[in-house]
């Protein structure tokens, strides 16, 4: 069952899919902005952490 | 079995490997690199964040976005003899620019001409030598950033000036290369032990077709010199679960321009139309296997 969360950005609704995961990454889709899905029962999601020098493949 | 995956948190390429996993009859533990808190004195049979032993694991499949974390996460399992995907002699060589160059470089694979220097004097000499235009990069970085295409001495004296005053020491480090050519893409071959499963051009109009830097990815056939050359550099950093970044010269020449240890691959499948998720779970569980 989808649930909705609002985002700590910009307070929109954001639809959280049936098969979301605790640690995914989701981008809300009003503001752009990362997001961290902390906990799923209760929804829970914060910014996601900031990109640092030695992130990458 | 028991597998382990490590990450930062679980991007699109995780939730990949999880569902392909999962279509396999495995449920790997989720180590989250942010909950490590290992004991480096003592050995492989404290508990891993997930309850289990480390000694557990038949394999662990590294998946960090943080490369620090992931490199010495894997020289610690490694130390214990736990079997990893990479293994750290690979992620170290390619995690590290430099390190990639020379490691082809003695297994006699072409790559575009590249030159280290310490100090601003003798980083201009490099460029100057290289040839303009040249190519500036940190040995340690991805997704495109902080790479310099310098046309001309003016330029080449502003960056360098920038990178000795704003920068740490990793930005001391000058690695230059030569600028290849290239038609306007440049190609990223996926390898999985020792196998060239697939490659997608990466087309962009500016000279960096990183995806992660708004590059398209349609797919690139397989040719007898692309899978040659790809398998000679993947053995060359010891192999595993590689994307190679390929670059075509002017004469249509293939030289290999870096590989990378911890591959993106969410928009590589779709035009490839291989499932790769599925392929490097398969390789995983092959690893796995040898253990148990
Ligand atoms: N020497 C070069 N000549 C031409 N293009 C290059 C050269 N080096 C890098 N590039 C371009 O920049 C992109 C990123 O460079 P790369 O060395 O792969 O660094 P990163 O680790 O950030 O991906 C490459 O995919 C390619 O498009
Ligand atoms: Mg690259
Ligand atoms: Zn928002």
């Amino acid at each position: 069952m989808n649930q909705t969360v609002s985002c700590v950005e910009c307070d929109a609704e954001l639809n959280v899919p049936a098969d979301a995961m605790e640690n995914e990454l989701i981008s809300c889709p009003d503001c752009g902005v990362e997001l961290e899905i902390l906990s799923l029962n209760p929804l829970t999601i914060d910014l996601a952490p900031e990109v640092e020098e030695d992130w990458g493949e | 079995m028991q597998i382990a995956i490590l990450v930062t948190h679980i991007r699109a390429e995780e939730k990949l490997l999880l569902t392909a996993f999962a279509e396999a009859g495995i449920e790997p533990d989720v180590i989250l690199d942010r909950d490590i808190n290992i004991d480096l004195v003592a050995g492989p049979d404290q508990q891993a964040p997930s309850g289990r032993a480390w000694s557990a694991y038949d394999v662990v499949l590294e998946r960090c976005v943080s490369t620090s974390r992931g490199l010495y996460l894997l020289a610690i399992l490694n130390r214990w003899g736990i079997r990893t995907i990479n293994s750290y002699e690979t992620a170290a060589i390619c995690s590290d620019k430099l390190q990639t160059t020379l490691a082809l470089s003695t297994a006699g694979v072409n790559q575009p001409e590249t030159r280290v220097a310490f100090t601003p004097e003798s980083a201009m000499g490099a460029i100057e030598r290289v040839g303009y235009p040249a190519v500036l990069k940190p040995t340690t970085g991805s997704w495109g950033r902080l790479l310099a295409r310098v046309n001309d001495s003016d330029s080449a004296e502003a960056i360098i000036e920038h990178r000795q005053t704003l920068g740490d020491y990793n930005h001391h480090t000058y690695y230059v290369q030569s600028y290849v050519n290239k038609p306007g893409r440049d190609i990223r071959a996926f390898v999985i032990g020792g196998r060239t499963i697939c490659a997608i051009y990466r087309s962009s109009e500016h000279w960096i077709t990183n995806t992660a830097r708004g590059g398209s990815a349609s797919n690139c056939p397989i040719t007898p010199d692309l899978d040659d050359i790809c398998q000679r550099a993947a053995a060359a950093v010891g192999g595993g679960i590689l994307a190679i970044d390929v670059l075509e010269d002017s004469n249509g020449e293939l030289l290999i321009n870096e590989i990378n240890h911890t591959m993106e691959f969410r928009n590589s499948s779709a035009p490839t139309g291989v499932d790769i998720a599925a392929e490097v779970v398969r390789y995983a569980l092959a690893q796995a296997e040898v253990v148990a």
